[in-house]
This record gives C-alpha cells, structure tokens and sequence, in this order.
C-alpha cells in the first residue's frame, strides 16, 4: 500500500468557530494505480490531500504515505512524492527549463543531473519547443503539462493531482488524461481530487466518494455502479403485456421488474427489468421474448452512473451541485 | 550544509527574478532621488544659521544623506511581501514546501535577495549622492554603514514576508506594513534629526531601534567609527533581526496557503 490513512481529521479554527473539514477519513491507496477523490467543492478533498502531502497537519489521526508516517517521517514523505496544486506552482518572468531545473536542485540533484532530467521530462510532455520562453506566454494547457513536468521532475512513487483538469479545455482535459494514464504506465501511481463525474469514472482506477468530510464509498467505479443498482434494461411492447411480464420476471438473473402502463396511442408498455450485467441480459431477454412470439418495440439499456452512488449515498445529486 | 545549500538555492532563483525584472531597481531609486534633488536643497541654509543647527553639526548634507539611505533601506524591504504574495497565489511556495528543502531557507535565501538588491541601490545612491548633494565621502565609515543597512533589510524583509505569509492579502498588508513602518519612520529622524525633537519626543525615539540605525549612519558618514550609536545600532538592530528571522521561519514552516 502507498498510502494508509486511519481516522485523519483536520479541525481548522476561524474567527473562535471549530469547523471540521476533514471528520475521520480511512482509505488506502495501492502501488501504480490511479487513485480518484471524487467530491463536490467543500467536501474536504483538497485538506486531505494537503494532510498526506505534508502541507498541513492532521488534527488527528494517522497514516503512512510510501512506506514513512506522516507524523514522524515528513522529510521521507517528501522524498518520494510529488505534488502539483490547483494553482500549479508557477508563475511569469521564468522560463519552464529554469523552474524544471531548480525543482530537481530542491530534490538535491547536481546542475548537471538537473539538467539532463529536465530535458528528458520536457521531451516527455512536449514542451521542449517552449522550454526557453518565459511561463507566462504559455497556454492553459501547456502550463498544466508544465505544472506536472515539475511534480514528477525527481521520479516520485506517488503523484497527487488536485483537480487536474478544472478550467481546461475538452481537448486539453483529454490530453490530460492520457498524461496521467501515462504516468500509471511507467509506474507512478496517481492520487487525484475530481469533482467530476465522468474524469472519476473514465480515468480512475479506484476512488472513494467523499461528502462533508467523510468518505461515504470506497471501490472501482465499476463496483460501486453496481453496488447501487445495478443496469436497468427498459423494454416496450404493444402486446400481451403481462404475459411479457411475468416471462422475464422468472429469469433468475432479473432481479426486479417494474411495469409501466400502456401508452394509450401506441398501446406501448415499458417494462424496467433491474439486472446484474445489462451486457449479457439483453440478448437474453430478446429471445426469450421472440421465442413467446412477442415483438419487441423498443429496447433501452441504462447504466447507473457515479451520480447514481453519490445520489444513493447522500441523498444528493453531484451533478445539481455543480450548477 | 542541506540548510546552507537549500539557501544558496532559493537566493539565486530569487535573484534570477530580480535580474530578469530590472525596473524596481530604478523605481526604488526615484523616491530617494526626488528627495536629494527637491528636498535636500531646503536644508542648505541650515549651514548658514549663526551657532548651527541642533543635529545638523556635520553639516546639511552629510546630515540628510546617510538618513535618506536607511529611508531607502526601510521601504525598499518593507514591502517585499508583496511579491510573496503573488507567489503564494500562484502556488509557487506550496510547490516548495512539498520539496524536501529547508523551511529556513525558503525564508532566509528569499531576504538575503532584498539585502542585495538594498545594497545595490544603497551603493548607486551614495554614489550618485556626492556630486548631486556635493558632499565628500568617507568609504571606511560607508562601508560600516552598509553593515548597518544589511542588518536594517534583513530585519525588514524577514517582516514583510512574515506578515505577509500570514496575511495572504495585498489588500490587508499593506496598511499593516504602513501602520507599523511610519511611527518608526518619523520616529528614527530620517527626515530631520532628533535633536530638533522636544524632549518627550527625543524620550519616546529613544525606544526606537531606527533611530539607532538613523544617527550610527550619521556618525559613520561623518567618519566617527567609534561613536556609540553604532554598536547601539548594530545590536539592537541585529536583535531584532534574529528575532523576526525565528519568528517568519515558523510562519513559513507551517504556512497555510
């Protein structure tokens, strides 16, 4: 495990008032994976990832982060992270091979080590056309690839990436994507914040749902879709309704029918049948349905998304959130 | 040694953007110059008062010079946080606090870049000073005086930086930097010396580690290496100093971006 948390809480004090940002939150991260932090704003995403990147102290609470303790062990913490901020970390009259450089000099390589790294990790985000022009000529997306440049300039084990991609374009949130799966590919595991649906989705390995502090699912997001529901395989037919009905509802891999009343102009009824794996269940059901003789009108295969699990976790909507 | 190097390392990327933005050298030269060229004059006459003027025994010039230089020293360090605070928003400081370099340094390489840039200009304005002001220089006393300024900035610029890493505002440093620097100011007698001051004036400066600074400058222009003032100065002054050095250092360790 790169990282182990038991309990980590963060108390912060404003104007004499206790506000717990952070309330006991366990999770653990696994070596070369791409971790997700999903949450909506001010669900305490980023004060986790400051506590386990040493930017602030937990309240309470313990864990170990590349094999050191977070408490005792900073200056190893340190060592074998990277971390790239909201803000980035970089900023106007510099040049990206003059910050690349002198990031590797703070991770005690030689001018020449430095060197030669920053020219291969330049290489490896193109940015080597750009790399003697001062920073604040870049674009959103190229600063972003700078911003990473940097955090992996001295190898890490363990990247954190908060909110990687807010403000980005689509195309360059899609190149971002590709970097950070690039990343897992060469061995860095990736630990990120999101308050996206689709990045934690499409993207992460694994992730944990975090509201108001505390961690409310933990899994891949395949598991945890499932958990939630399951697929929802939407069938219409216009005949013999509640024949169709109660042929499907014997399979043994539906797990619930709910019946929709005929449409009185088509003389359509929809059925929703909740299913394990929607995949397998629909040709399934085809033919069952072909072998009685009914004709199918119309056949839906619905997924349940993470906004689904947040839903079903918090009694909220993430999606509402964001507007 | 990590701490020293570290040190070395953040005081050359700083110095880097000093050298890259070379404009504040001139914008910090234009006040004091303004000074030299449309206030210093007023004081010519004071030569001409028959017994001389309290305070200005050495003469106007070699009066005004050395104060206009801590001046100098005192707002070009004062207001160096701002330029943290920039960086602070951009995430430049968070960046380096997840390296593994010294908390010190971050602190320290950062002022020991205001101390340079103060010395440069502190150099070009003495330099400049004695044809404007016409006044002969005494280098064994300047160079002394220099040591005064290097404590003077470090001391300042370890303040700027710490207010502002507490503050993280432009909006709120500076009327906290300005609240706590113009007392100190007018209190120092940069402008005219304390010897002018009625005596609960002079009582109240006394108390005020500037006005060491303020007269050991005198005294040392004015080639009086052994006047009290200047281990007055240097030790009140260097004091104060390690005392906002320990002071800022903290805030940085444990700076809340």
């Amino acid at each position: 495990m790169l990282i182990e948390t038991k309990g980590l809480k963060k108390v912060f004090k404003s104007r004499g008032k206790e506000v717990e940002a952070v309330r006991g939150v366990d999770l653990s991260v696994k070596e070369g994976e791409i971790f997700g932090l999903l949450g909506p704003n001010g669900a305490g995403k980023t004060t986790t990832m400051r506590m386990l990147s040493t930017l602030i102290e937990p309240s309470e609470g313990h864990a170990s982060v590349c094999g050191h303790d977070l408490a005792s062990d900073q200056a190893g913490v340190r060592r074998d992270i990277g971390y790239v901020g909201q803000e980035g970390g970089t900023w106007g009259e510099v040049t990206a091979r003059e910050e690349l450089i002198m990031q590797g000099r703070l991770y005690g390589m030689s001018k020449k080590t430095a060197a030669r790294r920053a020219a291969t990790v330049l290489e490896a985000f193109q940015l080597t056309e750009f790399a003697d022009r001062n920073i604040k000529t870049y674009s959103g997306g190229q600063k972003r690839r700078l911003d990473i440049s940097l955090g992996i300039m001295h190898e890490p084990k363990l990247l954190f990436l908060d909110e990687p991609t807010t403000g980005l374009d689509p195309q360059s949130r899609a190149h971002m994507w590709d970097e950070v799966r690039a990343l897992r590919e060469r061995g860095t595991a990736v630990f990120l914040t999101t308050h996206y649906l689709d990045e934690a989705d499409a993207l992460c390995d694994r992730l944990a749902i975090i509201d108001h502090g505390e961690i409310v699912a933990e899994g891949t997001p395949t598991a945890l879709k499932k958990e939630v529901a399951g697929d929802v395989v939407a069938i219409g037919v216009n005949e013999r309704h509640d024949e169709a009905r109660a042929m499907l509802d014997a399979k043994d891999f539906v797990r619930e029918v709910e019946a929709g009343e005929p449409d009185p102009a088509t003389g359509t009824a929809v059925m929703r049948l909740y299913v394990d794996d929607g995949s397998t269940a629909l040709p399934e059901l085809l033919r069952a349905l072909d072998g009685a003789g009914i004709a199918a009108a119309s056949i839906e295969l619905h997924r349940p998304s993470l906004d689904d699990v947040f839903l079903k976790q918090t009694g909220r909507s993430l999606r509402e959130e964001e507007s | 040694m990590k701490a020293l190097r570290d040190t070395w390392l953040v005081y050359s990327r700083a110095m880097m953007l000093n050298v890259k933005q070379p404009v504040w050298l001139v914008v910090m030269l234009i006040q004091p110059l303004y000074f030299l060229i449309f206030f210093a004059p007023l004081l010519n006459s004071f030569d001409d008062v028959p017994g001389g003027m309290p305070g200005f025994e050495s003469g106007a010039m070699e009066t005004f010079v050395p104060g206009l230089i801590i001046m100098m020293a005192l707002f070009g360090s004062t207001f160096v946080g701002f330029g943290l605070i920039a960086e602070l928003r951009q995430g430049v400081i968070e960046r380096m606090r997840v390296t593994p370099v010294s908390r010190v340094a971050l602190l320290i390489g950062r002022t020991l870049s205001t101390v340079t840039t103060t010395l440069v200009q502190a150099l070009i304005l003495v330099v400049l000073a004695s044809p404007l002001g016409g006044l002969t220089i005494y280098w064994p006393g300047v160079f002394l005086m220099f040591g005064i300024i290097v404590l003077t900035s470090f001391m300042l610029g370890a303040l700027s930086y710490g207010v502002a890493i507490v503050l993280k505002s432009e909006d709120t440093l500076a009327p906290t930097l300005n609240t706590l620097v113009q007392p100190v100011m007018l209190l120092s007698g940069i402008m005219l010396p304390m010897a002018l001051a009625p005596s609960w004036l002079q009582n109240v400066a006394n108390f005020n580690p500037f006005y060491y600074a303020v007269e050991a400058a005198r005294a040392l222009f004015a080639g009086e290496l052994e006047s009290d003032f200047v281990w007055q100065a240097a030790l009140f002054i260097g004091g104060l100093a390690v005392l906002l050095v320990v002071w800022a250092s903290r805030k940085f360790a444990r700076a809340v971006a």
